[in-house]
């Protein structure tokens, strides 16, 4: 990967890492309403993913969306106008945090309904195989979502029709409070595609540069032969939301995870073996907080919506 | 003018559409070889021609069908996904419901989800409890849904190509007793008949009769008795698109007349009816000279029992006719 890229990676890790603390920091100010699920600890996935993607593809992925949502091109000031309700967020105040979307971008989505909207990528990968398009879909969800039948359903159908979808399961070994062992017959998601004779790969989530090459394989294949699951192993550091009381995972385990840092192994990589400097590292961190400050800004003094806008768009006319 | 049936005038319109337009393609259990192009035969001859590109056969698996078809309908696709059995709808429901229905509103109108999930619906066949269902009420309460339910070959016909043309998501319900029973005029020339419009099956004057798919029938047999016993003269009105409701022809009808009785197939209770009478008590119930009744099957499900499916648990015109005479019977004299 070419240095300009790196830098922009880091960047961007660092800017979801802060979008999420400043996130939960306006959330237990009582300024975003409903349920806010963190992204932090699982940085390298959404980045790692998304930086190999190309323009035309197609991304969707689960309501822990903020970070995906970024990757994709969002600004932050459009995610907390989101988050705080308002008229200038991506859906003008309706979605919230667990439905960012911006087909502009092309991405679809930010989906609450666990395992659902999988079947909804499979069609998405019908509709470029339909068009003869060599787009692939990149649809995203967490290891809880495999016991669900949407996913079953979905990578099978993936299969039989050979659609371009690459399936990438976040392995943050937990469903809300259940550990994937309780949770899953199999730990390891990857195994599961084999009951499709579909191929798979088991990569560091935690390793951005891993997960990027994996990703830009797996697509490979997608692109040519058919879907892909690829399992990223990672670990949220935040409870499920952020109510949750996180009664079901002991602290060492926590703190062992936290030293697995996405991005701290990424910068000790940028410093150590690709030639960057702490000075050129730290101008980046303090860029993506300059950003998130001003986007919170932003997002303050933007109006709510209208009461009658929430009738606009329901139907075509 | 030609007569066909009711299946073939569905089929017609796909046929027609497909021609027209190449981001049409169906989808669903079946429908290439069995039974000649679908259990009912709805796809017949589409293999033929337009290919396994665009008719396309898939497991039984009803979330892969409905989500798929709704996620290629972002991508601007105009898919028509078949759903076997109206009854098999419950298992779409999620895709429908939090997909499908709320995708232009959730992305600020940037993207739509034109796919139209048509489904075989209705009793009267012995097929019991799974495979008879009307399912409409379950999807009424669902912001962004269109529903539409046909009652003649040529409402069908004109009402799907205008479904498949639709930028929004739309269940289309066919009436399985109607499929190969009912015969009716389709002109040749092309047609469309607008979504969200009533049709007065039948103008009078006494009574509102409103009826939808199946019922529609039973509910002109009842008006035709009436007549010719009694001399009571019957308005028959069809919503044909459920959700959103045509108000203004209903309404209309139930100012004239000042009498109403509403028929459907599913269970009186938390049915269509329930809405429509709802409709009627907010804004014209000044007009009203007796109770708004509704003739609906009973708080059961379709049994097995091919004499009491027919009499018992359908509604028919005896039924209808009964209804009719108690809202008169409470109003007064004609």
């Amino acid at each position: 990967m070419e240095k300009e890229k790196l830098q922009s990676l880091y960047y961007e890790m660092v800017l979801v890492r802060r979008l999420e603390e400043k996130s939960a920091n306006l959330y237990q100010q009582g300024r975003i309403g409903g349920f806010l699920h963190l992204y932090i600890g699982q940085e390298a996935v959404g980045s790692g993913v998304i930086a190999a993607r190309q323009a035309k593809d197609r991304v969707i992925t689960a309501y822990r969306d903020h970070g995906v949502a970024i990757s994709c091109g969002m600004e932050p000031k459009v995610v907390f106008a989101e988050l705080l309700g308002k008229e200038t967020g991506c859906s003008k105040g309706r979605g919230g945090s667990m439905h960012l979307a911006d087909v502009k971008l092309n991405f679809w989505g930010g989906h609450a309904i666990v395992g659902a909207h999988l079947p909804l990528a499979a069609g998405m990968a019908l509709a470029d195989k339909y068009r003869g398009s060599d787009a692939a879909t990149l649809c995203m969800f967490g290891d809880g979502a495999t016991n669900i039948g949407y996913f079953h359903e979905a990578l099978n159908l993936s299969m039989v029709w050979k659609l371009p979808v690459l399936w990438v399961c976040e392995n943050n070994q937990y469903g809300m409070g259940t550990s994937v062992e309780r949770a899953s017959a199999v730990s390891e998601i990857r195994q599961k595609a084999s009951c499709y004779g579909m191929p798979s790969e088991r990569v560091d989530g935690m390793d951005v540069l891993q997960v990027y090459n994996a990703t830009q394989k797996a697509l490979e294949h997608v692109r040519k032969e058919g879907p892909f699951l690829l399992e990223a192993l990672t670990y949220r550091y935040r409870g499920h939301s952020m109510g949750d009381p996180e009664r079901y995972r002991a602290i060492d385990e926590i703190e062992k995870w936290r030293k697995d840092d996405p991005i701290g192994i990424f910068r000790e990589k940028l410093l150590a073996d690709l030639g960057f400097s702490e000075l050129t590292l730290d101008e980046e961190e303090l860029r993506a907080e300059n950003v998130i400050e001003e986007a919170v800004q932003f997002a303050e003094a933007s109006p709510d919506p209208a009461s009658e806008t929430l009738f606009d768009y329901l139907y075509v006319e | 003018m030609r007569e066909m049936y009711f299946v073939e005038a569905i089929n017609e319109a796909m046929i027609e559409e497909m021609r027209r337009d190449p981001a049409v393609f169906i989808l669903g259990e079946d429908i290439r070889y069995g039974h000649g192009g679908g259990i009912f035969g709805a796809t017949k001859g589409m293999l033929e021609e337009f290919g396994e590109e665009r008719v396309i056969d898939t497991p039984l698996s009803e979330l892969a069908i409905s989500g798929s078809a709704a996620g290629a309908a972002y991508m601007g696709m105009r898919p028509i996904a078949e759903i076997m059995f109206a009854d098999f709808m419950s298992i779409c429901h999620d895709l429908i419901v939090n997909g499908a229905s709320k995708f232009r509103w959730a992305s600020d109108g940037k993207a739509g989800c034109p796919v139209v999930y048509r489904a075989a619906f209705g009793a009267g066949v012995g097929a019991t409890l799974h495979h008879s269902q009307s399912p409409e009420a379950w999807l009424m309460n669902a912001p962004g849904l269109t529903i539409v339910m046909p009652s003649t070959p040529y409402d069908a016909k004109g009402l799907l190509k205008s479904a498949i043309r639709y930028d929004d998501p739309v269940i289309f319900l066919e009436h399985k007793l109607l499929y190969r029973r009912l015969k009716g005029e389709v002109p040749e020339e092309e047609y469309l008949i607008p979504i969200r419009k009533a049709d007065v099956k039948r103008a009078g004057t006494d009574v509102t009769v409103g009826a939808t798919g199946a019922m529609v029938h039973q509910a002109l047999e009842a008006a035709k008795i009436l007549e010719e016993r009694e001399g009571l003269s019957l308005e028959v009105v069809d919503p044909r698109t459920l959700l959103p409701l045509d108000e203004d022809t209903i309404l209309d009808s139930v100012r004239k007349t000042g009498r109403v009785v509403i028929v459907h197939e599913a269970p009186v209770t938390g049915g269509f009816g329930a809405e429509v009478a709802a409709v009627i008590a907010e804004k014209a119930i000044e007009y009203l000279n007796g109770p708004i009744l509704r003739v609906g099957a009973p708080w059961c499900s379709v049994p097995a029992n091919r004499n009491l499916e027919r009499d018992f648990y359908l509604p028919t015109a005896e039924k209808i006719i009964q209804a009719v005479k108690d809202v008169i019977r409470y109003g007064g004299e004609l």
